[in-house]
């Protein structure tokens, strides 16, 4: 496949090769072909990009320290392995990124009222926030076992104003918190903005939250030549819609750095019960664009599992499509059990408790570093901070530490 | 003339407008199905719309989002749904049945449900998902054999309504309110307004629906149409376990309702 240069994509359709578009219901297509418009006119408005490298730099506290994990590097006993600290980024993770993006624009549009979907809530606390800055109405929608497993993010966001909508359909996940926050907007277009918290859905929600979450990469770059002098060996960073992962890889996409994808295998791709979209899913529509998804042989979307609620959902990113196809990123995934561990392991060496979609990143950069020599370096995205999976990982704990 | 087009000919030739009816196809099970799809003709039902049941229908409310789950539950699938228009065309031969569908069970098929939906005699197909910016990668290699029913909504600007009716054939289906299927508070001037919009753009009859419960419903739209759908009330009532008896004249009060508005 000859798709011309990388960082070029999308098309003026939001076409990333054979996938991405927009397949929406009719009653969306006027607002998202009102949305492309506005973003592309605040793509290139500098005032508009001020503004937000602003908000960053004083309200989210961009730019994100890069850290070099000296005891994890010793304890994997390999490469070096970096880590961007998104977690410290305001709200806890890289979500803030796309939120305040998106609010500015909403705002530049003229709308005042935000909804959002979300999994593991670190999207719709980071929308909760937004909406609060801005002084804008907030509606997230939430799956109930979402809601339960991450409620710590449920108050959070009730605390910043937000309504949280429970979602009881499916398997009561991000999918299901997605399905609904699309109906609303169906019925609700004509005043509300939709904030779509991944590089997924439909044009030019892709390419839109690319760009807002780019920061990361751009940022780590520069870090990473400032402190080695050089590009990185490899780049790692978990994927569930694949926002942050895009957001690093994307700067570096011409540089020929290998990067890596890291998906939720849940208990075990073989058992069928993961989150493994890319690994193990086949072409198809879902939430307004072509990817990879988890479905049967009838076109039925399959349900997703993954202790990390930020990971389990059987769609992702027409992007990263793209990317595996073209094999700019090797796609891979890591289990519950393996992402705790990881997770106990960097809580233990460096002082950080990750989110536990971040867990998973770490885990494959461990097995990587392993098996790499001292000299390379290894840059992982830590997408998130894991306060919010305490009560996940408590339950889980099964004696791995005394 | 496909048998959609001859259809609204008749009626049109008679002074009458559609009645569109909309199922979940195999909900709760085929054989039920097929026996509320009996009694909706008999009871007068001009076009029939067998829903492809899916796992994730976003532009659908809580009923046929049930409904549709009922009918995955008891094993429905898209070559199902071309079976039991099969066994429908072979009751009714006049009877033009539109397949209403989300693009991802169709593109599951990977380029057969063309030829094995005009095998089956289906004479449609309606995608909710599959706007006129992306739908040449599924009919651009169609030939002729089903017609394609687009969708215009009340947000559809009207150059742009122009662009969808001119890709259009059968019938154009009118969106009658911004929200999901069986949602409330239709508006009869907001709808009957758009009609009249989409009717200055395209000589195809004009169909509309979403939300459409009663005959005085039924009646006041069918006046600025060529026919109205229901749906999310056949399956409601489907859900609560009405009898075959009970759908037909329900119907037939429909269809009563929209002779006795165009009087």
């Amino acid at each position: 496949m000859n798709v011309g240069d990388l960082s070029r994509m999308p098309d003026a359709r939001g076409h990333f090769g054979p996938y991405g578009g927009r397949y929406v219901a009719e009653t969306l297509m006027p607002a998202l072909l009102e949305l492309d418009e506005a973003y592309a006119t605040v793509r290139e408005d500098g005032q508009f990009q001020q503004a937000l490298k602003d908000l960053f730099s004083s309200y989210s506290g961009r730019p994100t320290p890069l850290f070099f994990a000296g005891r994890l590097t010793e304890k994997a006993g390999g490469a070096k392995i970096y880590l961007k600290r998104e977690d410290l980024a305001h709200t806890g993770a890289h979500k803030i990124n796309n939120t305040l993006g998106q609010a500015l624009l909403a705002r530049w549009m003229g709308k005042n009222k935000l909804i959002a979907e979300t999994g593991a809530g670190q999207h719709g606390v980071a929308t909760a926030t937004a909406a609060a800055l801005f002084g804008m109405e907030c509606k997230i929608f939430m799956g109930t076992e979402d809601v339960r497993r991450q409620a710590p993010n449920v108050s959070r966001m009730e605390l910043l104003g937000a309504q949280v909508v429970p979602v009881d359909a499916g398997s009561s996940t991000l999918k299901d918190a997605m399905n609904e926050a699309m109906r609303y907007w169906v019925g609700a277009v004509e005043d509300t903005y939709y904030v779509i918290g991944s590089v997924a859905g439909p044009h030019p929600y892709p390419q839109m939250v690319r760009d807002f979450q780019r920061v990361i990469g751009d940022e780590a770059r520069e870090q990473i030549l400032a402190a080695e002098g050089r590009l990185p060996d490899l780049l790692v960073a978990c994927v569930g819609g694949g926002s942050n992962a895009m957001g690093l890889f994307y700067p570096f996409v011409n540089d020929g750095v290998a990067m890596v994808g890291v998906e939720a295998g849940g208990m075990g791709v073989s058992t069928g019960k993961h989150a493994a979209t890319l690994g193990a899913g086949s072409v198809g529509v879902l939430h307004g664009s072509k990817s990879y998804v988890l479905q049967d042989e009838h076109g039925q979307i399959k349900e997703a599992h993954s202790i990390s609620a930020g990971l389990d959902y059987p769609g992702v990113g027409p992007e990263h499509s793209l990317f595996k196809d073209l094999g700019v990123a090797a796609y891979v995934s890591v289990t519950d059990d393996e992402a705790l561990d990881a997770f106990h392991a960097l809580a233990r060496a460096e002082g950080i408790l990750p989110a536990m979609e971040s867990s998973h990143a770490l885990a494959q950069a461990m097995k990587e570093a392993a098996n790499r020599p001292k000299e390379q370096v290894i840059l992982v995205n830590l997408s998130g901070r894991g306060d919010k999976d305490l009560s996940i990982v408590m339950e889980n704990r099964k004696g791995i530490v005394p | 003339m496909s048998r959609i087009s001859h259809t609204f000919e008749k009626l049109s030739a008679r002074g009458e407008k559609a009645l569109v009816a909309f199922l979940s196809a195999g909900d709760p099970d085929r054989e039920r199905s097929m026996a509320a799809i009996r009694a909706l003709v008999e009871g007068g039902a001009d076009v029939l719309e067998l829903g492809v049941p899916f796992s994730d229908p976003t532009a659908d409310g809580p009923v046929i989002q049930r409904a549709s789950q009922r009918a995955l539950s008891a094993g429905m699938t898209l070559p199902g749904v071309l079976s039991m228009a099969g066994e429908i065309r072979a009751e009714f031969p006049d009877l033009p049945v539109v397949i209403f569908s989300y693009y991802n069970p169709i593109l599951s098929m990977d380029g057969r449900f063309h030829a094995e939906a005009v095998a089956a005699g289906a004479d449609g197909l309606l995608v909710v998902d599959l706007p006129v910016e992306e739908s040449d990668e599924l009919t651009g290699s169609w030939d002729e054999g089903l017609d394609f029913i687009r969708l215009v909504a009340p947000t559809t600007p009207k150059e742009r309504m122009k662009a969808i009716c001119e890709k259009a054939s059968g019938f154009v289906y009118l969106v009658s309110m911004t929200g999901v299927t069986g949602s409330e508070g239709l508006k009869q001037e907001v709808a009957a307004t758009c009609a009249r919009a989409v009717k200055s753009v395209t000589g195809l009859p004009l169909c509309v629906g979403f939300g459409v419960s009663t005959p005085e419903q039924a009646g006041l739209l069918s006046r600025a149409a060529d026919g109205v759908v229901v749906g999310s009330a056949f399956c409601k009532m489907l859900e609560q376990g009405a009898a075959p008896d009970e759908l037909r004249d329900f119907a037939a009060s429909l269809k009563q309702g929209m002779k006795e508005s165009g009087k």
